[in-house]
């Protein structure tokens, strides 16, 4: 599976607060609306700035805090094709997954903001697209690419009628 | 513990890094990411939840909703716990992990809760850690889940805590050494001079497990647990667990009770932290004493002990939420809240207040909190202009008096 888009980047620490503030919890129910505020108190406008598909490329701890599943909803639906960084936290990590986002772990200390980058997520491997930089990650767990491949967890138990890792 | 726990579950060797499935024994959401979570359980194309009895609702965010949209989250919320038949906690009741642990959390459960600080739960010698919506919806729905082994770290605490420190000062400095990550995917195992911290500190300190990215913080289940239990009529709940002698740890850590002070977390991470004595200069307008993390009993006493006859400094807001119905009736009978509302205090209906920033004491432009909860990140109380320290109710009560960071040990208790 490949992924293609342009950085946007964000520093270490980004948190689910960062991701959703407290102000917007009553819009939790309405998540279109909810999405339009994404990470607004982080990157300007980030909601108009992701339309059309981005990577969002964070720095250490990305997703810090809550368990609160809106957290990596909202970027998804702002138009984040997958979100990079040099580690996550465990509960948004499970959770991008369980949605179908992709999430990878590598040093992002060479990826700029505005790089145009294809992932490919079976490989393991992060390019910049005229080649100026090709970093290497290991690959997820090959049940939880499964997972993402279709589209989250929900689909893959509609699909298989159970969580079960028998491949 | 955590691999004994697993082990009794699935009748089979486990180890740390493997993915396994196991049964949960109990299963929570909370009103902020409940109506997702029924919403994701719905689309599984199930009818009917695998354990009703084991699965619980709490409407305690926005207790009571301060908006039409959330009223409405909770109209739903009511809807589901009517035509499935699971637990549910109306506005009013409690914060979802106070009541968990009063009525339903037990030694060795696994308990799934869709909110961070579910992991509160592990000071009852329960594996409890939380988890998003749709993981929510699989375990209501399958009644089961994966999850990848964590590995374990060894926390002794060596000692006593000194007169005026407390489970919060010790999470706090804990959270401190690891960093908002040092502890990530992991299990913390408290261990050492246990029988010299009580059921509160203990529930205090599990609560904060997350706040280094641990998955669990677990104590023993030992004579503290069975007496709570027998306290709150569960004594047939209790079971013992204790790590075996020659258990493996990725890493061991001892901390010297008696060499821990009275600790602020400072703007805007929980493990940016320092001495409370050290930011006596610090300025506040507003004290939120209550939480999952300091919401109890023995919290409010200990606070009421330093605000008694006394006055919450002039432009400060003391803002009281008795973690639940339980809590608030038993301060009620002691006369602390008499004690609260002398001294100029808010006494809120039990719930998270305004811990999330949905209710309750939204801060102004430039303003300071200091509050007994968790969580301290940019904007959480609802206003991103805005700064929160995070301490024990201790130093919480002392610095409402003055209405500056204040060591607790400079007043007489």
């Amino acid at each position: 599976m490949a992924i293609s888009g342009r950085v946007i980047k964000v520093g270490d620490n980004i948190s689910t607060d960062h991701i959703i503030p407290g102000r917007y919890f009553h819009l939790r129910s309405d998540l279109e609306k909810l999405s339009e505020h994404a990470l607004e108190d982080v990157v300007e406008n980030f909601h108009e700035k992701a339309k059309g598909g981005v990577i969002l490329v964070g720095g250490s701890n990305f997703g810090i805090g809550s368990s609160r599943e809106h957290a990596p909803i909202v970027l998804k639906m702002s138009g984040v094709k997958a979100v990079v960084a040099k580690s996550f936290a465990r509960i948004f990590f499970r959770n991008a997954i369980n949605i179908g986002l992709p999430v990878i772990i590598v040093d992002t200390t060479r990826i700029f903001d505005g790089d145009d980058i294809i992932i490919d997520l079976e490989k393991g491997v992060l390019m910049e697209k005229r080649d100026s930089y090709k970093l290497n990650f290991p690959p997820l767990d090959i049940r939880i690419q499964s997972i993402i491949n279709e589209g989250g967890i929900v689909d893959y138990i509609k699909k298989h009628s159970d969580i079960s890792f028998e491949m | 513990m955590v691999q004994k726990i697993f082990e009794m579950k699935t009748e089979s060797d486990v180890n740390p890094g493997m993915m396994i499935i196991v049964p949960v024994d109990l299963v929570y959401v909370q009103d902020g990411t409940g109506p997702l979570s029924f919403r994701q359980f719905e689309k599984l194309g199930k009818d009917s939840l695998a354990f009703p009895e084991n699965t619980a609702i709490f409407l305690d965010h926005a207790a009571p909703s301060p908006r039409k949209e959330l009223s409405n989250d909770h109209v739903y919320l009511r809807s589901m716990s009517s035509k499935l038949g699971c637990r549910l906690y109306d506005v009013g009741q409690g914060v979802c992990h106070q009541i968990a642990i009063e009525s339903l959390v037990r030694p060795y459960d696994i308990v799934v809760g869709a909110d961070s600080h579910t992991c509160t739960g592990g000071a009852l010698g329960a594996f409890a850690t939380g988890m998003g919506s749709t993981d929510i919806a699989v375990a209501m729905g399958l009644g089961k889940n994966w999850f990848r082994v964590p590995e374990s770290i060894l926390i002794k605490l060596v000692g006593k805590m000194p007169k005026y420190i407390t489970g919060k000062d010790v999470i706090i400095s804990i959270v401190k050494h690891f960093g908002s990550n040092g502890a990530s995917y992991q299990a913390l195992e408290f261990v050492g001079d246990i029988e010299n911290i009580p059921i509160h500190d203990r529930l205090t300190i599990s609560n904060m497990a997350i706040e280094c990215g641990a998955k669990v913080g677990i104590f023993p289940s030992d004579e503290i647990t069975r007496e709570f239990l027998e306290k709150n009529n569960r004594f047939e709940d209790f079971k013992e667990l204790s790590p075996d002698p020659d258990a493996e740890y990725v890493d061991k850590l001892d901390i010297k009770l008696d060499e821990i002070e009275p600790m602020v977390s400072v703007p805007h991470y929980v493990h940016t932290a320092r001495r409370a004595k050290n930011l006596k200069d610090v300025k506040i307008n507003q004290v939120f004493l209550g939480s999952c993390t300091n919401g109890r009993l023995e919290d409010l006493r200990m606070a009421a002990k330093i605000l008694k006859g006394k006055t919450v400094a002039k432009g400060v807001r003391l803002i009281v939420v008795p973690a639940s119905k339980k809590v608030y009736l038993d301060a009620l009978k002691e006369g602390i809240i008499e004690t609260f509302v002398d001294s100029g205090a808010c006494i809120m209906a039990p719930g998270c207040g305004p811990c999330v920033g949905v209710h309750e004491g939204i801060l102004g432009d430039n303003e300071v909190a200091l509050a007994t909860s968790n969580r301290n990140f940019h904007g959480r109380m609802g206003n991103p202009d805005s700064y929160i320290y995070l301490s024990s109710p201790l130093t919480a009560a002392a610095s409402a008096i003055t209405g500056y960071i204040t060591d607790p040990r400079e007043f007489d208790i």
